[in-house]
């Protein structure tokens, strides 16, 4: 195999040399997409689009689809009862059969959130391109890959020619030294990230995450890490590959075996930045000092440690100001409110962010002998079917549900809201997603404070938001 | 209401609208309920659906000082979250055709620059005063020119940027990428077969 002319530099300039096609009049580079991936929201009127202008599907086996975002957790037997959300599935089905594209349904025992199986089903592999019609796209850079969201204009290009009109990002590394505290997660670290750099921050940028507390993470981890990359606004986060990458995917379906396999890693090892890359920015983290972490307000970057108070407008940034009293308004949080003992009445497990076995294990370490609290309603949501089986392979499901959670069918679910599981009126949640934008979680009015699996267990067993490090735990789980 | 963008885009003109505020996400924009459609049609009557509401008939997008406007005036980070086109989708089907901020995120300024809208920026200080002329004389006819990279109302003008790719890429009309990437299907084969991972890193 060759592995002459790669250039040096970071792992993003690497990747991005090997699948340039070719400059394009106007500046913007012909990136081809090594793995494109669909789903029924973002996908329907890419397809009609082919079809109004002619065009075939160019590499029919280099997309791959699921259904996740119109699911509905309760029943998924068909046709669902929202009418809506059957004619979206049934027109990504007709699509797939018509253009020979994979489509892991339901029931197939590999369906579920578009950034939960690609990985689990080793589809997502280092030094890849990965394009999708969602932003959350950034997820699969834990992998060593570069992986963006695209618009729907762009998923019909992705169809019509496998590759897109992209320009180049630069590159930060956000490094990470000492290790996370015990009962401090990847996503208290992203959270904390953004909280410091902003929302806005790292628009421009793809995010190299690295440093000791990074190379520390599990794969499950990374992929909560970059998945929320692009709520700092960096369109891409990655982690460059290593032993824990390998061995996460070797054995799965979609990874090489035997020689093949042992040139895979090779190739991969490759692409790793050089010691000596030239990054644009560099910003260093101390892990040891992050508490978890959880957003008070309308944005991602509004973010506490769980022993702080909601600021005041003179702590923060001019800039800052104006989206903050909107906060304080629709959250109906004041300045000086203690983040934590604020009182929750939905709390949702799940999402792409959150919803694999490991983030399951560790809500349900919390659960396990406790029971939610009165009045408060929360159920869990796995990212997958296989992701659930797995879970009630070692019982969690009996934890939750024994804990008085309700144990759903996978999918999206609140993380938007678009099936009937939704906040209603001015009800708030704490929630495993990633989003706590107006509206989000599917009431116009509604509110959600963003935090890990295990601080939402928590919150969910005391009814208000609690440091989950108070907590004794049994370790049976 | 204009038809949509097709072939050069050098000027946008008519009438100016603000929403003022940093961070407006496209859920916000567009909220998730409506994106169970498989068609972008019908899109333009829900653009800022909730904010609308709960403004009840005030908000720029129902003021009727600001009915038929089509350059869209915004602050920092317009766009950011969920990749939705169905956001920039709703914007146009509602009737704009430009868009002016401090910054736009990502993938919604990609967006829009696949349905031929420019997304044009200026200083934070120059916004404000754009939209603080735009308040006081709604009824004002503007100009985004691309080629000058001006915005102009009767009486006074603004410096904005596009940047250069994007800009290029409207002047010329160049801006539906379709045909373009197309047109390079054997440079695709070949860079295929240079990629290990197309066959399982079956060649050694
Ligand atoms: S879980 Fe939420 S963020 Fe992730 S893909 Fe689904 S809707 Fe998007």
């Amino acid at each position: 195999m060759q592995l002459s002319g790669l250039s040096s530099g970071t792992l993003y300039d690497k990747v991005w040399d090997l699948h340039r096609v070719t400059e394009l009049p106007g500046g913007s580079t012909q990136l081809f997409v090594g793995l494109h991936l669909i789903h029924e929201v973002t996908s329907p009127q890419a397809f009609a689009a082919l079809r109004d202008k002619g065009l075939s599907v160019r590499c029919p086996e280099r997309t791959v689809a699921t259904v996740d975002h119109i699911v509905p957790t309760t029943s998924q037997s068909r046709p669902f009862a929202d009418p809506l959300a059957e004619e979206m599935l049934s027109t990504l089905e007709c699509n797939c059969a018509d253009h020979g594209i994979t489509l892991h349904g339901i029931g197939s025992g590999r369906q579920g959130i578009v950034h939960v199986i690609a990985p689990e089903l080793g589809l997502t592999q280092p030094g890849m391109t990965v394009a999708c019609g969602d932003s959350h796209t950034s997820t699969h850079g834990a992998f060593g890959a570069i992986a963006f969201g695209i618009g729907t204009s762009q998923v019909r290009d992705v169809l019509a020619s496998q590759s897109l009109a992209m320009s180049k990002l630069k590159v930060r590394r956000i490094k990470v030294n000492g290790r996370l505290a015990d009962g401090v997660s990847a996503k208290d670290l992203i959270l904390h990230v953004i909280r410091t750099l902003g929302v806005k921050g790292g628009v421009g940028f793809a995010y190299e995450f690295a440093g000791p507390a990074v190379e520390a993470l599990s794969m499950e981890e990374r992929m909560t890490l970059c998945n929320m990359a692009i709520e700092g606004g960096a369109r891409c986060g990655y982690v460059n590959p290593d032993q824990v990458t390998f061995d996460y995917l070797n054995g799965r379906a979609g990874v090489p075996s035997g020689a093949a396999w042992d040139r895979a890693v090779t190739w991969w090892r490759s692409l790793v930045s050089d010691p000596d890359a030239v990054v644009d920015d560099e910003v260093v983290f101390d892990a040891a000092s992050i508490a978890p972490t959880v957003t008070w307000g309308i944005t991602p970057g509004q973010g506490l440690g769980i022993d702080e108070c909601v600021p005041g407008l003179e702590q923060l940034e001019p800039g800052e100001r104006p989206i903050a009293e909107e906060a304080y308004r629709y959250m109906d949080l004041q300045p000086g409110t203690a983040i934590a003992g604020v009182p929750v009445d939905v709390c949702f497990i799940g999402s792409c962010t959150n919803g694999r076995l490991s983030d399951l294990r560790a809500a349900a370490a919390v659960a396990l002998g406790r029971h939610v609290a009165v009045g408060i309603k929360a159920f869990v949501v796995p990212g997958s079917e296989q992701v659930a089986k797995a879970a009630e392979a070692e019982g969690l499901d009996r934890v939750f549900l024994d804990a008085g959670f309700e144990w759903r069918e996978p999918g999206c679910s609140m993380c938007l809201a678009m099936n009937s599981d939704r906040l209603e009126g001015r009800q708030i949640s704490a929630s495993s997603s990633n989003r706590n934008f107006k509206g989000r979680q599917g009431s116009a009015s509604g509110r959600t404070l963003l935090m890990s699996p295990a601080m939402v267990a928590a919150a969910a067993v005391h009814g208000q938001v609690i440091d989950v490090r108070t907590l004794s735990l049994q370790v049976t789980v | 209401m204009s038809s949509f963008p097709s072939g050069p885009v050098k000027q946008v003109v008519g009438r100016t609208l603000v929403i003022r505020g940093e961070d407006i996400d496209t859920d916000r924009i567009i909220p998730a309920r409506f994106l169970k459609c498989v068609s972008f049609d019908a899109l333009g009557d829900q653009v800022f659906a909730d904010d609308r509401r709960e403004c009840k008939g005030e908000h720029p997008f129902d003021q009727e000082r600001f009915q038929g406007a089509s350059i869209l005036v915004v602050n920092g980070n317009f766009g950011c979250g969920s990749s939705r086109e169905h956001a920039p989708q709703a914007l146009m089907r509602w009737g704009i055709r430009a868009v002016v901020g401090v910054s736009f995120a990502e993938i919604f300024h990609g967006n829009c620059l696949a349905l031929g809208i420019p997304c044009a920026t200026a200083p934070a200080a120059e916004v404000e005063s754009i939209q603080q002329r735009v308040m006081e004389a709604p009824h004002l006819s503007w100009s985004l020119d691309l080629e000058l990279e001006r915005l102009t109302s009767e009486d006074q003008q603004w410096g904005i940027a596009v940047d250069e790719g994007p800009r290029q890429m409207l002047l010329n009309g160049r801006w539906d990428a379709t045909s373009q990437l197309l047109a390079h299907g054997s440079e695709i084969q070949k860079l295929m077969q240079g990629l290990p991972y197309i066959d399982g890193f079956s060649n050694s």
